[in-house]
């Protein structure tokens, strides 16, 4: 392994772990507030999924000498994270635990975005020349399905609901779509990714997406204004909002403050 | 005893490890062992995770060590888990469909493609009229389903296809 295919390589896993992981947590916190108990049910299995990726793409990281992934999950400053801008944004006004006002369309086209772009991430990597990843990638993928047709259904349901979902929704489509950019982003060490066929290039998966995408809005006739932006920066590079420090902190609280108590 | 012999007896004592979320079924019957050797009393045992983000594959690693290491004549155990190759429901043995049935659960299809419709029935009376309630259930592998002839719920595993395709081969 040449030093410049490590580094690409230890770029791409942290991207992979910390979408997951950063999205599993914004998940999470919807836990007991979504519109229905089925749904609440569906949510956590989904984010349950989710966090425990993140656990495989962080212990790939462990094993290539990056330390303890326990570690890396809870103890990394913000800028050391390389999830997408958009998988971090809050979930609305409000925290959980004192007067949530999430926004249930954001939730539900936040996760529709990612999860259409986790399915073609996925099947890309189902090739890298990473061994590990092509095979953890070949495995996670048999079960993207579930989580693909929960959110789609959602998206097209509220889209063709009444008029206050649809201008609800909209609203939430034109602030995702605003940041997707990011999502569709391999970061400064993309070209070098894809040249030792550690993942396909960012142009094919962006091209993709946008077909992918393209369908779902022509099921529901939507047509976007303009290209997925990065409205937040590029969070493949350490571009973060003060979202992500203050997750962050909730999230690694009991950790920080004694590495034993969490007893995981 | 030779390892040989050794082999046989480890991969008859997996069976009697269940999954924690899956208290009816052994770990064999549902597919999740691929390899058992043994060198001179040393025990290596390969496990296929049923779903990548299972949160108990601890429990089972721990179980499987301690149910090995009281074969007699294996000194060592090794637990390692895989994703090559994916586990899919298709590992599930006969025996496993049984059991996964008296226990409530409707067992997957035998031969599921990706893309193939899901044919469910009944655990209790045998009835395919039933209603999928939940896609996501108590555990990441079930479903919520209705029975509507014998009016009972029941859960169902998740068909896991994998289309062998796909794969990269090796150059």
């Amino acid at each position: 392994m040449t030093p410049e295919y490590r580094t690409a390589l230890i770029e791409l896993l942290y991207q992979l772990a910390d979408d997951n992981f950063i999205l599993a947590y914004r998940g999470s916190e919807w836990l007991g507030l979504t519109p229905h108990i089925e749904e609440d049910v569906a949510f956590s299995s989904i984010n349950q999924n989710a966090m425990g990726h993140a656990a495989i793409y962080y212990q790939m990281l462990e094993d290539l000498g990056e330390g303890k992934s326990d570690d890396l999950a809870l103890l990394r400053p913000p800028a050391a994270f390389r999830n997408a801008v958009l998988l971090e944004l809050k979930n609305g006004p409000g925290n959980y635990w004192d007067a949530p006002d999430y926004d249930w369309a954001f939730a539900v086209v936040r996760h529709f975005f990612f999860d259409v772009f986790k399915s073609i991430r996925l099947n890309a990597l189902k090739k890298s020349s990473y061994p590990p990843l092509a095979a953890a990638a070949g495995k996670i993928v048999t079960e993207q399905a579930y989580h693909l047709m929960h959110w789609e259904t959602w998206f097209v349901q509220l889209m063709m609901s009444t008029d206050e979902a649809r201008r609800r929704m909209e609203k939430a489509l034109s602030l995702c779509w605003a940041d997707a950019g990011g999502l569709l982003s391999l970061g400064k060490w993309g070209a070098v990714m894809a040249e030792h066929g550690l993942t396909a290039t960012e142009a094919e998966w962006r091209d993709q997406w946008r077909q992918a995408i393209g369908q779902s809005f022509a099921r529901v006739g939507y047509v976007p204004i303009g290209e997925p932006g990065m409205a937040h920066g590029d969070g493949r590079n350490g571009e973060h909002t003060a979202d992500l420090g203050e997750a962050l902190s909730i999230l690694s609280e009991v950790y920080r403050s004694d590495p034993q108590a969490t007893g995981w | 005893m030779d390892d040989e012999g050794l082999k046989t007896r480890v991969t008859e004592a997996l069976k009697k490890v269940k999954d924690p979320e899956l208290p009816g079924i052994d770990i064999v019957a549902l597919g999740m062992l691929e390899t058992v050797s043994v060198t001179s009393g040393r025990a290596r045992i390969t496990l296929l995770p049923t779903f990548s983000g299972c949160p108990a594959l601890d429990l089972i690693k721990k179980e499987v060590v301690e149910t090995v290491r009281r074969v007699d004549g294996v000194t060592e155990v090794a637990v390692v888990f895989s994703f090559d190759p994916p586990w899919t429901t298709a590992r599930i043995s006969p025996e496993g469909r049984e059991q996964l049935k008296a226990y409530g659960i409707a067992p997957p299809p035998a031969a599921q493609r990706p893309g193939d419709p899901w044919e469910i029935e009944c655990p209790y009376c045998g009835s395919s009229v039933v209603t999928v309630e939940n896609w996501f259930g108590p555990t990441a592998c079930r479903s919520l389903l209705y029975c509507r002839s014998c009016r009972n719920p029941f859960e169902a595993m998740k068909p896991v296809a994998h289309v062998a395709d796909e794969r990269p081969r090796p150059d």
